[in-house]
């Protein structure tokens, strides 16, 4: 009980120090996106014969007439209730865009995560347990040439290779073939709305098609992570307790996953956090080679359009998202390790 | 031999000596030195205009004219790949380059005075980081205006705050050293003790910083320009390149992308491999 108020307090705390970092990250957007080139109000006039009064009235209707603070008041109370404006493109509120699309970008994002862990702490494991072997180069190698491989690249000749070359992928192209019907919409996420409703052919289209966007995405960030894995290991593994452990004759897999994996996870964690942002970013790489219909690739599109409203909030968002991956972070740093957070 | 000549001749020993024990690095440091070259003389070295479009030869895979085959306009990939080294190093050299000299004087006077202004610029630092890098680049570029110099500067502002960090912490350390109060003493102002004692001082370490933020700094651009951003067609970008050519790779026209992706991947491998060949060789134990 004390271990969960601990964390609440904990949880508490963090999201309270992050307010002036979240009001910056407001303010910085909307000084951004306020400086755009063009006026939106002679782009969303009714073509360029539009008189001069049809313009000032859209601006007024923008509210962009007003002066620049109290425009800026207006957009921070705007945020506190929630309402990000209307995009000029989709004529939608883009809180309600948003919402529709942010499943398939956090769905993306997440998996590749996952793959990422899921490949680079055994990697690392691997690597850190015999230092200068083969294994040890070959995986300096792999993280070597990831990251020096654009996310656009790689996801491109991926698509060469398994959808064009070995026709394993299905075309590169949205969430779900145009034929096939989606799931119903639970939570957004197509791969859990097909496993709660038994879908499973489904399941699996939906999860061939998150495949190959989700595994550009994951070798980028496989160098941090890998890295910091075998550097965290090897220290941990020439500390005196593993030297203990080994010497009362514990088995070679108790050693290595529960004593030492565990102590080594603490730094992995924190760039963990670090790679996440990276990620965030990847993404709206990602969705544009995919044609992924996510957030990244509708604030794209709003960008090249010079429609602020859903640029803004997409810069927010991101910026929100990552907090909270921090704080998130900063949790689990002290599940895995109780020491943290006796302060 | 006078002293300097012998001065340079060890020196030159002490290099070579370094890289025969370090080949990746020596590698490393051709691969660079080759490409520096092939942006400075990228003019002379185009078999063809790289913007020059020959319609009848469009999307001809690699052969011995056009080795790296041609695009949907005919022009020659191998000739834009070249001719865009020159813009892509340029923008990377600039943006990395401009980003050291602001974050190095910024970071070393906070360092160097703390106080209200080191607060201050904390707290921007803060909110920087608080966006993912690559985002608050688009949005930078969106709102400055979709031209190049803008890519430079977008690309500059999301290198600051590591520069910023690195520079405060390192003067900051050496803020009360016996050296600083002896430079102090003898009179000189607190703006040269930090200009002229202190960063050089933080400087090698920083030059570590600066080669591993090249290759960085050359992938932000070309994710920018691959996104419609900044350097726009038909000028030759890696970016561009690869953005154009997607359009065909569905249909197994693999040579548009893969060769403007392995430019851009040679490249900020030697940026790479160079930073991580200074790390070794300045401080073994950051090694990983």
């Amino acid at each position: 009980m004390s271990v969960l108020s601990g964390i609440a307090r904990r949880v508490g705390r963090r999201l309270l120090s992050s307010i002036p970092a979240l009001l910056g990250v407001v303010v910085v957007t909307f000084v951004l996106m306020r400086v755009l080139p063009g006026d939106p109000a002679v782009f969303f006039a009714s073509g360029p014969s539009a008189g001069k009064e049809e313009i000032e009235q859209i601006r007024h209707q923008m509210g962009l007439d007003r002066p620049i603070p109290i425009q800026l008041a207006r957009y921070l109370a705007d945020v506190a209730t929630g309402n990000l404006g209307h995009s000029l493109t989709t004529g939608q509120p883009v809180t309600q865009d948003m919402e529709r699309r942010l499943p398939a970008s956090l769905e993306l994002t997440f998996t590749a995560l996952v793959i990422a862990l899921l490949l680079s702490v055994p990697l690392g494991v691997a690597a850190a347990l015999r230092p200068g072997s083969p294994v040890d180069h070959a995986v300096r190698m792999l993280c070597t040439l990831g990251v020096c491989v654009p996310t656009f690249v790689s996801g491109l000749l991926l698509i060469y290779v398994f959808y064009y070359l070995l026709g394993w992928a299905p075309d590169p192209t949205a969430r779900l073939d145009i034929f096939a019907s989606t799931p119903p919409d639970i939570t957004g996420f197509y791969l859990v709305d097909f496993a709660m409703t038994g879908d499973w052919s489904g399941w699996w289209a939906a999860f061939t098609q998150l495949l190959l966007p989700a595994i550009s995405m994951a070798l980028f960030v496989l160098a941090p992570l890998a890295r910091m894995t075998r550097a965290s290991m090897l220290a941990v593994l020439g500390s005196d307790f593993i030297r203990t452990a080994q010497s009362v004759g514990l088995s070679r897999r108790r050693v290595v996953i529960t004593y030492a994996l565990r102590n080594a996870l603490l730094p992995v964690l924190t760039i963990t956090g670090i790679v996440f942002s990276t990620m965030l970013g990847a993404n709206v790489l990602v969705e544009k080679v995919f044609s992924w219909p996510g957030v990244a690739s509708y604030a794209l599109d709003a960008l090249l359009a010079s429609d602020y409203a859903p640029v803004q909030a997409f810069v927010l968002l991101m910026a929100t998202i990552f907090v909270l991956v921090n704080v998130l972070i900063d949790v689990l740093y002290g599940i895995a390790d109780p020491r943290v957070s006796i302060e | 031999m006078s002293a300097a000549a012998i001065q340079r001749t060890s020196t030159a020993r002490h290099v070579l000596f370094i890289l025969r024990g370090n080949p990746v690095t020596a590698i490393a440091s051709l691969g660079t030195a080759l490409l520096v070259l092939i942006a400075i003389f990228a003019p002379f070295l185009t078999p063809y205009d790289p913007i020059a479009s020959d319609v009848a030869h469009a999307l001809a895979p690699p052969d011995a004219a056009h080795w790296a085959g041609t695009d949907q306009l005919g022009r020659d990939i191998f000739s834009r790949i070249v001719a865009a080294a020159r813009l892509d190093l340029f923008i990377a050299v600039t943006a990395v380059g401009l980003s050291f000299v602001v974050g190095a004087v910024v970071g070393g006077f906070c360092g160097y005075r703390g106080g209200r202004l080191d607060r201050w610029v904390g707290r921007f630092v803060d909110v920087l980081m608080a966006f993912p890098l690559f985002v608050l680049a688009m949005a930078l570029v969106a709102a400055l205006g979709n031209r190049m110099e803008n890519i430079i500067i977008a690309t500059a502002v999301i290198n600051l705050p590591f520069y910023i960090r690195f520079a405060r912490a390192e003067v900051n350390v050496r803020r009360n050293a016996g050296w600083v109060e002896a430079a102090r003493a003898c009179g000189d102002s607190h703006l040269s003790v930090v200009l002229r004692f202190l960063l050089p001082n933080v400087l090698p370490a920083m030059a570590v910083q600066i080669s591993l933020n090249l290759g960085w700094a050359i992938l932000n651009a070309a994710g920018l320009s691959f996104i419609g951003l900044g350097v726009q067609a038909p000028t030759p970008e890696w970016g561009i390149m690869v953005a154009e050519g997607a359009r065909f790779i569905t249909t197994g026209k693999w040579w548009l992308v893969a060769f403007p992706g392995l430019a851009l991947m040679l490249t900020v491998l030697f940026f790479n491999l160079l930073g991580d060949g200074l790390r070794d060789i300045l401080d073994p134990r950051m090694r990983t």
